[in-house]
């Protein structure tokens, strides 16, 4: 599929881009979905929330097809993915930029060549054009000249900015993050959630963000899901999260194991 | 009780190894497609003829010359007893263009690139890369095996001829140490060393580096998460290109023996 074909066929902002139907996923006897439905709605960010071994980062894998669903349909942009073939899964992978959680640079490439990654294996461009795009996009995160850098000179906030960076270099309808801020100090964590913002802003992406940090969640997400053994128990705006009165959700948002139903109705 | 518990577990024992070979299988299979529907890039190829060529030339070198020096050393008494000091030559030097050769430039290589190839690998699966080359839609087989498979294929014919060179070497020294005439030193062993010989040497080396690679790789992309499963890859992979490499080296004397046989009619023992 052509970059081309890809921009017609997006969806009308709004209308789901992806969709989880019924799915169950099991890893050795831990059953980490179970007939989990989802709705993912263009232009718009959505957090999934949920502790960790929640099968979060298996969600996104499950929509990339890097895993499949033991039971239920995955859907993207009105393709059911679910079956298809490796070769048959490329053209739907090219419409997304994952940030892995630890940011999975190829370590035996320098910084512009990680970012170059997907232009020099899919589109045949002149090299100039793949330096001013490359350029564009670790201006987009504040990464100027550090082309020529290794990922082992980086640290971990400055791994994190590569890998969005390589994410968004083929302008994706998509962006996925795998717990963004996990890892990092709270300034550097809120330097990235910045990134997602201008990220969702100049590029007018979807995006969808797993994450336990709470004030990530809330700085960048237009909507909410919490997930807890392996299905939804709470799903809103970051104020009707807020004002959940289940007691799964609030021990979860305040971080309090100890939080009883009676302290949340008093 | 016992019986049916020990069945089970053969039987399981069997199903799991059967399985394993079934999922080489289709990696070999998905390996030799890309090779011969994508062209690989230089620039992927040119690190890895480096890692595996450059590289490891200094061991194999070392290696094969100390082999030579001890076959020199070990057979020199024994020809010499028998008044035959000059014909030890041709002893060290078929041994070591036949077998010792590639035999031992093999197991070099399965033990520094073999090794090196699954714990890279395994690295990569364990860190996420691997899935990060499938999400940006590329294949990983075709991105990071395909190179290393025609870099050890291309490579390891080279380091064998090294390793022969210096082996032959290493072998002429000793004697010569031990005063043996070199001109009769070197004619008797002209007289017994083929072409063939040299040339089954070198083909063998091309499947043990074809096996050394496949093996390697398929051992790093099926590394289990942590230091341990990434450390286990690499001695699997060792361990299993040694052992490929001696069942083959078996199997292809076989068929180069016949085929010697069917050429030049030289009787063989098994054919």
């Amino acid at each position: 599929m052509s970059p081309n074909e890809t921009k017609t066929e997006r969806p009308a902002a709004g209308e789901p881009i992806i969709r989880l139907e019924n799915v169950w996923k099991e890893f050795g006897g831990n059953t980490v979905f179970k007939d989990l439905t989802l709705e993912f709605r263009r232009s718009a960010t959505t957090v999934v929330l949920g502790p960790s071994g929640v099968g979060k980062s298996v969600m996104l894998k499950l929509i990339l097809g890097l895993l499949k669903p033991d039971r239920g349909r995955i859907w993207v942009g009105g393709t059911d993915v679910t079956d298809l073939a490796e070769r048959d899964l490329a053209p739907i992978r090219m419409r997304f930029g994952m940030v892995f959680q630890g940011a999975a640079l190829f370590d035996y490439l320098s910084v512009k060549e990680n970012v170059a990654f997907s232009l020099r294996e899919h589109r045949l461009l002149p090299e100039a054009q793949i330096d001013r795009i490359v350029g564009e996009k670790l201006a987009l995160v504040d990464l100027e000249g550090t082309e020529d850098l290794l990922p082992e000179e980086l640290s971990g906030g400055m791994k994190k900015r590569v890998g969005l960076a390589r994410a968004v270099a083929m302008d994706p309808e998509v962006i996925l993050y795998d717990e963004p801020t996990t890892g990092l100090d709270p300034v550097t964590a809120d330097t990235i959630n910045e990134m997602i913002l201008r990220c969702q802003r100049e590029l007018q992406t979807t995006s969808l963000v797993v994450t336990h940090d709470m004030a990530s969640a809330y700085k960048v997400g237009d909507r909410l899901v919490m997930l807890h053994e392996g299905q939804i128990i709470a799903d809103g705006t970051a104020d009707q999260i807020r004002t959940n009165t289940d007691v799964r959700v609030q021990r979860f948002v305040r971080g309090d194991a100890n939080l009883s139903a009676d302290a949340i109705n008093r | 009780m016992f019986l049916v518990r020990t069945i089970s577990r053969v039987g399981l024992y069997v199903a799991d190894q059967v399985e394993g070979l079934g999922r080489f299988g289709v990696f070999a299979g998905q390996m030799f497609r890309w090779l011969v529907t994508d062209a690989t890039r230089w620039r992927l190829l040119r690190p890895q003829l480096y890692q595996v060529g450059v590289r490891s030339l200094p061991v194999v070198i070392i290696t094969g010359a100390f082999v030579g020096m001890v076959l020199a050393a070990q057979s020199y008494y024994q020809f010499d007893a028998i008044g035959r000091a000059s014909w030890v030559g041709a002893v060290i030097n078929v041994s070591v263009v036949k077998e010792l050769g590639p035999v031992l430039a093999g197991i070099m290589l399965a033990g520094m690139v073999g090794g090196a190839l699954a714990a890279e690998l395994g690295t990569m699966k364990v860190t996420e890369q691997i899935d990060a080359l499938r999400a940006m839609g590329s294949d990983p087989i075709k991105h990071l095996v395909v190179p290393r498979f025609i870099a050890t294929f291309l490579m390891i014919p080279f380091l064998t001829i090294y390793c022969d060179f210096v082996g032959i070497l290493g072998g002429y020294l000793v004697v010569w140490g031990y005063g043996v005439d070199t001109h009769e030193y070197w004619m008797h062993s002209a007289d017994v060393i083929e072409n063939f010989d040299i040339f089954s040497g070198v083909l063998k080396s091309t499947f043990f580096g074809a096996a050394i690679a496949l093996i390697s790789c398929y051992k790093g992309f099926q590394s289990r998460q942590g230091a341990y499963g990434v450390g286990m890859a690499a001695l699997e992979a060792f361990v299993s290109s040694f052992v490929a490499i001696l069942v083959l080296d078996f199997f292809i004397v076989l068929f180069l023996n016949g085929l010697y046989d069917l050429i030049w009619g030289r009787a063989g023992i098994f054919l």
